[in-house]
């Protein structure tokens, strides 16, 4: 079982989310950006970071690497897709997922310990999680408050589409305190927290991260 | 326009120069002319000017500098590989790993531009770790702000903040430490001072120079533009036509994003083993890495400025030998090997440019457009600048402000009185919560982060399988600098330490940042001498060298210098980071016993409660004892790796009482306390004498714990226990930690926000 980790110009948090599908028991594999081929891999971890420097719009360049094409072909066909932060960002720019990323509410940037409540454990990387089980696990980002327009919102909430939800303060402003989305198939799943930074008490602050990793395990054996 | 090239500059000897305007002194132009035995070309004038600027070349410092070259160059982790006079210090940690790191300040782009002083300030000091040859791992940084409620610390403090956030973490690098301090002294000159840490095998060592004839110097990184220049642009208005440029822009600005393809890219052309030399460009731009590469190599060298990249074709070579535009790198490379590097570069979409090449000249020779416009000993620009010995002496005030001791000062006795106090002192500005600051920094990206603030030292894991790291810590309490620099430079030292060696790490190696005012001032220069002195003799004392640095001087407003802050950070190694103490008391530590290590004497002097209660400064600073320093370190490593303490927190600025509620508000349970027999409470609880520190004991470890302390006839008290959800002081007072972290959360928002 591959879980494939892409590397764009400006990618930050690769080593770490191929570290998380390592603890999961994945064998995580290095793609870049620029090479089409996805190297036989089961599922894809967009990671976070400021790819192209966030210059344009984050995600607004990544959208165009060869990679994606691919990619995007792909999740068409069912295979599990994960976009972590500025992954996130990249799945909406591509489509795959509706909505978008913009800044912060209060305008700074934001590094902390998020509680979150995970309300579809349906998708291809929640499926570990209890219903509406509560984690905790870091949030950090520039641009990460999820806008939509109200249709569109409705449309996510009535299909169960919300993946995640923040608890306690709404940290960026996010419209209805969405943290992470998925599409209609539930293969394809954009996570504005952090899940890579917390698979081990050391230097996490918490392990409760693991399950989306390991979630995708399971997905992908049973498919 | 005409080019002024050597043989202009040969035919006429008595054309006159701007060298004023440069910053150089008569004299200082005059031995330039001695050494080409003609008057310099506009570009060789550029390059002396900046190159024996202070900034670059420590002209006042460097005599006292030399100094630390009197401790012994050995670690207690193991040889030092690259010292003082490199990039940055490396050090040998064990297991075929190294590890190097350096702190350097951004103190005035930074007044004057928040936003890019600070970022640039992260920018250059990650540049010289990569230069290295290390990957970097980490960053902190100690910053310094005028009073908290001042307007211009509204305008500096948000800015530098973000500055250092928005550079650092679109690295994906962790900052893991620093400081924030609030003086009126830096009202007018705050210091911004950056770190980086970078961890490398040991083959990946690469040092600054430029060796062997035929050898490629190639430029990469972003293309040279018009920033930086500052001053130097007297010559371009010189040099250039009228309706051509006038002023150039002081201060450098950053693109992270070219940074972080510079890193990867870097690192790659290391594994590649296609690098022979390799140099970062910061302060003095081209100037300093071609003059300091060829004076390291083994020949001279010969450059073409006309095949530098340029982001404004409108630059004069005197401008592109000046400008100080961020994210460039030079590289000396092989010519069977220049291909390969070139295409790594293209795989990182990172522009590469051979500008010259090694030469057997022995002379730095530059053409701009096929004209000779350089044509020196790489050395005399490097490395021969003038040195002064500037005059210095105690202040006549000195006596006075010692005199004027903070012991004397009215007290709190009552319990409610006591209480008052401590609520005061958590929520004033140098002790309150700081996460509005931190929160802006990414403290978990690449996942090493074992420990970072508000603990004792961040800590970084070195490697996943070992569990070998590394930890360090960053300090300096001006207050105590001014009323002694030479203890205050001792004591920053020791808590440095201390710091280390309370989250388990064995202190190995030292790097400092001293922040000064003018050199000019006697005064001043005093207290500069005073504390390198204090460094020396205490680095001697605990057995660690210093392994690089940097010196800020002009750090003052107006005829008021700051504060003396010599900024000390210490690196220290653990073997293995799961067995590191945090500061927290945590619902497992429920009944612990908490014990005071060290002695409280009735120091109050420049306190954090003499600062908040009184606004005084005055007395003698505590003394400082690093014998006891070193032997509370043995106690605190061993305590750790054998597993008899499960929390331990330094007791510095705000004494126990802050000391206690952090560890509180940190792990979210209080504890119990009383003053051991014979100890004042207010003492115990606000006194800051050195070398102490509060640990947890499990009950079942406590035996142990003391026999060990006993055996090493270490003072220890045991002060209570670790429970409920109070911060209890019996037969004084007791505050819920709600309150407490209410009071201590509140001050940094309700000003910022």
């Amino acid at each position: 079982m591959k879980i494939g980790v892409v590397t764009f110009p400006g990618s930050l948090d690769d080593a770490d989310a191929r570290r998380a599908a390592a603890v999961a028991g994945a064998e995580a594999v290095a793609l870049w950006h620029g090479d089409a081929d996805l190297h036989g891999v089961d599922a894809v971890v967009l990671p976070g970071g400021f790819s192209y420097g966030d210059y344009l719009r984050a995600g607004a360049i990544s959208r165009f690497a060869p990679v994606m094409e691919t990619i995007i072909a792909k999740a068409g066909q069912g295979m599990p897709v994960l976009g972590i932060c500025n992954g996130f960002q990249v799945l909406c720019e591509s489509h795959l997922l509706p909505g978008a990323l913009i800044k912060n509410d209060r305008r700074k940037f934001i590094c902390k310990d998020q509680p979150l409540r995970i309300e579809n454990n349906r998708t291809a990387w929640t499926s570990d999680y209890d219903a509406n089980h509560e984690i905790t696990i870091v949030l950090k980002n520039q641009d990460g408050s999820f806008v939509a327009d109200e249709a569109t919102l409705d449309r996510l909430e009535g299909e169960g589409r919300v993946v995640a939800r923040y608890l306690d303060e709404n940290p960026n402003g996010s419209y209805r305190d969405i943290a992470g989305i998925t599409n209609e198939r539930g293969n394809v799943v954009g996570l504005m927290p952090h899940p890579e930074h917390c698979v081990e008490t050391l230097t996490g602050p918490s392990t409760d991260g693991l399950g989306f990793f390991t979630s995708v395990l399971k997905a992908v054996v049973a498919s | 326009m005409s080019t002024d090239t050597v043989s202009n500059a040969t035919s006429t000897p008595d054309v006159e120069q701007p060298w004023a305007e440069l910053g150089l002194k008569p004299d200082e132009y005059q031995r330039i002319r001695d050494i080409l035995d003609r008057r310099p070309t506009s570009c060789e004038l550029a390059m002396y000017s900046v190159m024996w600027s202070e900034h670059c070349s420590y002209k006042s410092s460097k005599v006292h500098l030399k100094r630390f070259g009197e401790i012994p160059q050995e670690t207690p982790a193991g040889k030092m590989l690259a010292g003082i006079g490199e990039n940055a210090g490396v050090i040998d940690i064990g297991e075929g790993y190294a590890v190097t790191f350096k702190v350097e300040s951004h103190n005035h782009p930074s007044y004057v531009e928040p936003y890019q002083g600070a970022a640039t300030g992260v920018g250059g000091i990650v540049r010289d770790i990569i230069a290295m040859g290390a990957r970097p791992v980490a960053v902190m940084d100690p910053l310094r702000f005028g009073p908290l409620d001042a307007p211009d610390t509204k305008r500096v403090l948000p800015g530098i903040v973000s500055g250092v956030g928005g550079y650092g973490n679109s690295l994906g690098l962790p900052n893991i430490g620093g400081e924030v301090v609030f003086d009126p002294t830096y009202l007018g000159n705050p210091l911004v001072n950056a770190l980086c840490i970078g961890v490398m095998r040991h083959e990946d060592l690469h040092l600054a120079n430029a060796t062997g004839v035929g050898n490629q110097m190639i430029l990469y990184g972003a293309k040279t533009g018009g920033d930086g220049i500052g001053g130097v642009s007297v010559l371009a208005s010189e040099t250039f036509a009228e309706g051509g440029p006038t002023k150039r822009p002081a201060v450098q600005v950053g693109d992270p994003f070219m940074e972080k393809l510079l890193i990867e890219c870097t690192l790659e052309l290391f594994a590649a083993n296609v690098v022979e030399g390799i140099q970062d460009l910061g302060g003095g731009g081209l100037s300093c890495a071609t003059s300091e590469l060829a004076s390291a190599g083994d020949g001279g060298m010969r450059v073409s400025l006309d095949k530098v990249p340029l982001r404004d074709a409108s630059l004069s070579p005197e401008e592109i030998l000046m400008s100080e535009s961020q994210e460039r790198m030079m590289a000396c490379v092989t010519p069977d090997n220049v291909e390969a590097f070139l295409k790594i570069c293209a795989k990182w979409d990172v522009q590469a440019d051979v500008i010259g090449e090694v030469t057997d000249t022995g002379r730095l020779e530059i053409d701009w457009h096929g004209e000779r416009v350089v044509d020196v000993l790489p050395k005399t620009v490097a490395h021969d600048g003038p040195v002064y010995n500037r005059p210095y002496a105690r202040p006549n005030w000195q006596d006075e402000l010692q005199a004027d001791g903070a012991e004397k000062l009215p007290r709190a006795t009552t319990g409610a009185e006591l209480r008052d106090t401590l609520l005061q002192l958590v929520a004033s500005p140098n002790l309150c919560d700081k996460s509005w600051v931190t929160d802006q920094y990414d403290r978990y990206v690449l996942g090493n982060s074992v420990l970072s603030q508000p603990e004792d030292s961040g800590m970084i894991r070195v490697d996943e399988t070992s569990g070998l790291g590394v930890a360090v810590s960053t300090d300096c309490n001006g207050r105590f600098a001014k009323l002694d620099p030479y203890i205050g430079a001792k004591l920053a030292l020791a808590e440095s330490y201390r710091n280390v060696a309370t989250t388990g790490a064995r202190p190995a190696a030292v790097t400092d940042c001293l922040n000064f005012g003018s050199p000019e001032d006697s005064g001043v220069m005093w207290q500069f001498t005073e504390a390198i002195r204090g460094l020396v003799d205490g680095c001697i004392e605990l057995g660690i060298p210093v392994t690089g640095g940097n010196v800020s001087f002009y750090n003052q407003t107006g005829e008021t210098p700051i504060l003396p802050t010599p900024v000390v950070g210490v690196l220290g190694v653990i073997d293995d980071v799961t067995r590191r103490t945090p500061i927290g008391f945590t619902p497992e530590m429920e009944g612990h016993q908490l014990y005071l290590l060290g002695e409280t004497e009735e120091e109050l002097s420049g306190s954090e409660w003499a600062n908040v209660v009184h606004g005084h400064l005055g007395g003698r600073p505590p003394a400082v004892d690093l014998a006891a320093e070193q032997q509370l370190a043995d106690i605190l490593i061993n305590a750790s790796r054998d597993g008899l303490i499960d929390a331990a927190h330094d007791v510095s600025d705000g004494g126990a009482a802050q000391a206690l509620v952090e560890s509180a508000l940190r792990g979210g349970v209080g504890a119990r306390v009383w003053a051991p027999d014979g100890l004042d409470p207010f003492l115990f609880l606000f006194a800051e004498s050195a070398g102490r520190a509060i640990v947890a004991v499990p009950r079942t470890e406590e035996v142990r714990f003391t026999d060990m302390c006993t055996a090493r006839r270490f003072p220890h008290a045991k002060i209570g226990v670790i429970t409920g959800d109070t911060l209890d002081v019996q037969d004084q007072f007791e505050i819920p930690l709600a309150e407490l972290r209410t009071a201590w959360t509140a001050t940094l928002p309700s000003v910022l926000n």
